[in-house]
């Protein structure tokens, strides 16, 4: 075969009177990593899912290999040698590793030989790509990397040359993630074609040879990766100039307004999640927690937010104890000028069901200029509603929507106004950008600061190592549920990245 | 060997009253595990009963009434179908309209036309599932123990007990064996998958719903056409929910769904054979109580003892394509 491995000419692609798809035009070189970067509902989804057969294009032409391909169903695409693993895994987590790679590729009545088909057609792959997995394993007993390894081997195995990957590394800690690009740098050296579909710049500049950049539907650009910048690439994004890092003057820390001292956290299965955790945030000052997913950090926060019990230990809130081992409130943390922006603002910062006015008042409706009498004084709410959507954005200004329908990043913007415009003394922050867009993201560092320099408390964690580094005044790093070592903002990405992996140099005694 | 008798006839029992719920487990078990819950078990039963004994009453053919049954049983488990998978209609909603639809109208159609109250007329001869006799039944009658319980427990009954009981390791093969049982599972956990790997969804799930209609006909047939010998109405009498808990009990498994079952009918059958029956110490038991004894049994095993059950993941959730 010759030509390019995939051609796409003129699609277009509307859903009612959306128009996600316009005119696009993209060529995919065969071996190689092509990226598509785009902000959150810039079509890049809508564009994988008509090449994979999943919907129709309106118009145009798709051409594999550089002959024309009707693609009107995912098997027409697998019939194709195009495979695709989708951002959320479709994988049927009771199953085994085996049954879910052969699901729809039995090829005969009876599983017996096709299982037998399929371990023999594993082992090979193993020793070709060094994609090892245990057939065996239940889907739901494996860390969610091993779980997308399952999804590029069920590719794999139905003979795909072209592998899509949407959003792969949304789900995957720092390490899961280096590990996926050398898996894919590997399959780009045995000769397949990969297309990486992100909204991560960093991954761009890591992984891909060329990039293409999607901006409202349409293709905006494409390039070279060694010959752009990561700066070029967000303004051609978000169509404007970004600031990837937000400038910030010098810290100027007042007295002590969170104390945190000997904070022990088992979770429900008794595992000590936090491990004698000891620190202190001044006002106007920033305090970052770096760490990799899973070393305690959550349940740090929600401990100090009152949203889960500790153990032992105490923390102390402008001097006075919040009773973090016994039944602390949130509410009444809240009133104290403690605010939470919660990890999860899908299943713990928003009610999606929700009309943005509720949500912009959630945890706040009881306060009086919220109330008339024993009811909720709803011309006021939606007028506070109103007024934060316009401070902060957000975007469609409707307070009357469904907060489900707000993309990510405004749906964070409507729990940090709410928690933000409170005025607390002290911010309690948890990935305040996961799955935001790089011109949400500029906008919430902008205001992180805004707080510090307002004189607040702010307690950053993340596992965008990026953000801690670029907010914080000081940097605390967890492994293990304890906190490994203390550093400033200087602190080179080499050395916080050994400390999070529990690499400790011995300290200066 | 009074209470070896004794104890042969309530197992006896059990076996016969095991059967419809055996077999409307069986085939709640198809359509649950293919993500469509039912709760119109009940209805298809009933149709498939008043089908079966009404074409057995006409033709004088139990096999026209059993094929009738199925019939019935599967045109209702399509329309739960066409609500539930084409029309993405809630799936509990459509199962209680079937139950009410089937409760109220074998009852009018079977007095338009049979005029005999809302019966069938009474089946006999070749109408009817007779009892089976086993080969060397007779023969081995004498033989203590064995003799017994192979000539009385095993043999004797109607084709359609065993049937029943064969329909259990064929569920398991079929399930675990084959690919449309593989895909069968996949579909009730992540429908999305069973898309993306350009599998059919919706024929899928037709095809279980079509199998939750056969298997529930064969109970219907069952009750109306071999157990009894012709339609009472509400000759079900709950069997369907009992059903539906038997398979919870089981968690969606072939193998311990039969034993919910025997264990459900041993309860039922042990409440008939201790009605009035006085005891040691409490004296005479009401018979409300000892009727109401499988299902306060049943509630108690649900609430405490069988652990999480964890239904399949996608059960009663239409599946719409995301954007």
């Amino acid at each position: 075969m010759a030509g390019p491995a995939i051609e796409l000419i003129g699609i277009n692609k509307s859903f009612g009177t959306v128009r996600a798809n316009r005119d696009i035009n993209l060529e995919v070189e065969r071996g190689t990593i092509h990226g598509i970067i785009g902000e959150n509902g810039a079509g890049k989804s809508t564009l994988m899912s008509i090449l994979y057969g999943f919907y129709q294009a309106d118009s145009g032409e798709i051409r594999i290999g550089g002959k024309t391909a009707s693609i009107r169903t995912p098997n027409d695409a697998i019939a194709g040698g195009i495979g695709m693993v989708h951002q959320h895994f479709m994988l049927v987590e009771n199953f085994t590793v085996v049954e879910n790679i052969i699901l729809g590729a039995e090829g005969e009545p009876l599983l017996k030989r096709s299982i037998g088909k399929a371990r023999s057609e594993l082992q090979r792959l193993e020793r070709e790509y060094g994609l090892d997995v245990d057939p065996d394993a239940v889907i739901e007993d494996l860390a969610v990397g091993l779980q997308q390894r399952v999804e590029i081997l069920k590719a794999l195995y139905r003979g795909a040359e072209i592998l899509i990957l949407d959003e792969p590394t949304g789900v995957l800690t720092p390490a899961e993630a280096d590990h996926l690009f050398r898996i894919l740098r590997m399959l780009k050296d045995q000769g397949k074609t990969v297309v990486l579909i992100t909204h991560k710049l960093r991954e761009i500049m890591a992984v891909t040879d060329t990039v293409s950049v999607m901006r409202q539907g349409t293709m905006v650009a494409t390039r070279r990766t060694a010959e752009t910048t990561v700066e070029e690439l967000a303004e051609l994004m978000v169509g404007r100039r970004v600031l990837l890092h937000v400038e910030k003057g010098k810290a100027s820390p007042g007295p002590v307004k969170l104390a945190v001292s000997g904070l022990t956290v088992r979770d429900q299965r008794g595992v000590v999640m936090v491990d004698n955790v000891s620190f202190e945030v001044r006002a106007g000052e920033i305090v970052g927690i770096a760490g990799v997913a899973g070393n305690g950090q959550s349940e740090l926060i929600e401990a100090i937010a009152g949203t889960r019990r500790a153990q032992s230990g105490a923390v102390m809130l402008d001097g006075k104890a919040i009773d973090v081992t016994g039944h602390a409130d949130p509410g009444d943390l809240r009133d104290r000028g403690l605010a939470h922006v919660p990890e999860d603002r899908h299943h713990v910062g928003l009610v999606l069901a929700f009309e943005e006015a509720e949500n912009s008042i959630l945890g706040y409706h009881d306060k009086p200029q919220f109330l008339k009498g024993p009811l909720l004084d709803v011309e006021a709410i939606h007028a506070d509603a109103r007024d934060k959507i316009e401070k902060y954005d957000i975007r469609p200004p409707n307070d009357r929507l469904r907060t489900a329908n707000f993309s990510g990043g405004n749906q964070q913007k409507i729990v940090l106004a709410r928690e933000m415009e409170q005025d607390p003394g002290v911010l309690v922050v948890g990935q305040p950008t996961r799955g935001v867009d790089v011109g949400a993201i500029e906008f919430i560092h902008k205001r992180l600061i805004a707080m510090r320099d307002a004189g607040k408390a702010v307690l950053l964690i993340s596992v965008e190592l990026d953000e801690i580094r670029s907010l914080s005044d000081r940097i605390l790093v967890m492994f293990a549920g304890r906190v490994v070592g203390e550093r400033g903002p200087e602190a080179s990405e080499g050395e916080l990245g050994l400390l999070m992996a529990g690499v400790v140099k011995q300290e200066a005694a | 060997m009074a209470f070896l008798d004794a104890l042969v006839q309530l197992l006896d029992a059990t076996i016969r009253v095991s059967v419809p719920l055996l077999l409307a487990c069986l085939a709640g078990l198809y359509s649950e595990r293919a993500g469509i819950f039912d709760i119109g078990l009940e209805g298809k039963m009933l149709a498939g009963a008043f089908a079966g004994a009404s074409a057995a009453a006409v033709t004088g053919s139990a096999w026209i009434g059993l094929l009738t049954a199925i019939l019935a049983a599967v045109f209702l488990g399509l329309v739960h179908g066409f609500a539930s998978i084409t029309h993405r209609g809630n799936q509990i909603v459509s199962g209680v309209a079937i139950n009410f639809v089937v409760a109220g109208s074998t009852i009018i159609l079977g007095q338009a036309w049979f005029r005999q109250g809302g019966r069938t007329p009474s089946l006999a001869g070749p109408a009817r599932f007779e009892a089976i006799t086993l080969p060397g039944a007779e023969a081995l009658r004498e033989v203590p123990v064995i003799g017994l319980i192979y000539s009385e427990l095993i043999s004797g009954h109607s084709i359609l007990v065993y049937v029943a009981f064969l329909m259990v390791p064929l569920t398991w093969w079929v399930l675990y064996r084959t690919r449309f049982g593989l895909r069968l599972r996949a579909v009730g956990e992540n429908p999305a998958a069973v898309d993306t790997a350009g599998i059919s969804v919706t024929w899928l799930r037709y095809r279980a719903v079509i199998l939750t209609g056969v298997l529930t006909g064969i109970a219907g047939a069952y009750l109306s056409v071999a157990q009894n010998a012709g339609f009472v109405k509400d000759m079900t009498a709950g069997k369907g929910y009992i059903a539906l808990a038997a398979l919870i009990f089981a968690k969606w498994k072939p193998v311990p769904a039969m034993f919910a079952c025997l264990l459900f009918g041993f309860l039922d059958a042990a409440s008939i054979r201790f009605q009035g029956m006085a005891w040691p110490v409490i004296g005479k038991v009401p018979v409300q109580f000892i009727n109401a004894l499988p299902f306060v049994l049943t509630v108690i095993l649900l609430a405490g003892f069988i652990g999480k059950a964890i239904p399949p993941r996608a059960g009663g959730v239409p599946y719409v394509k995301e954007r």
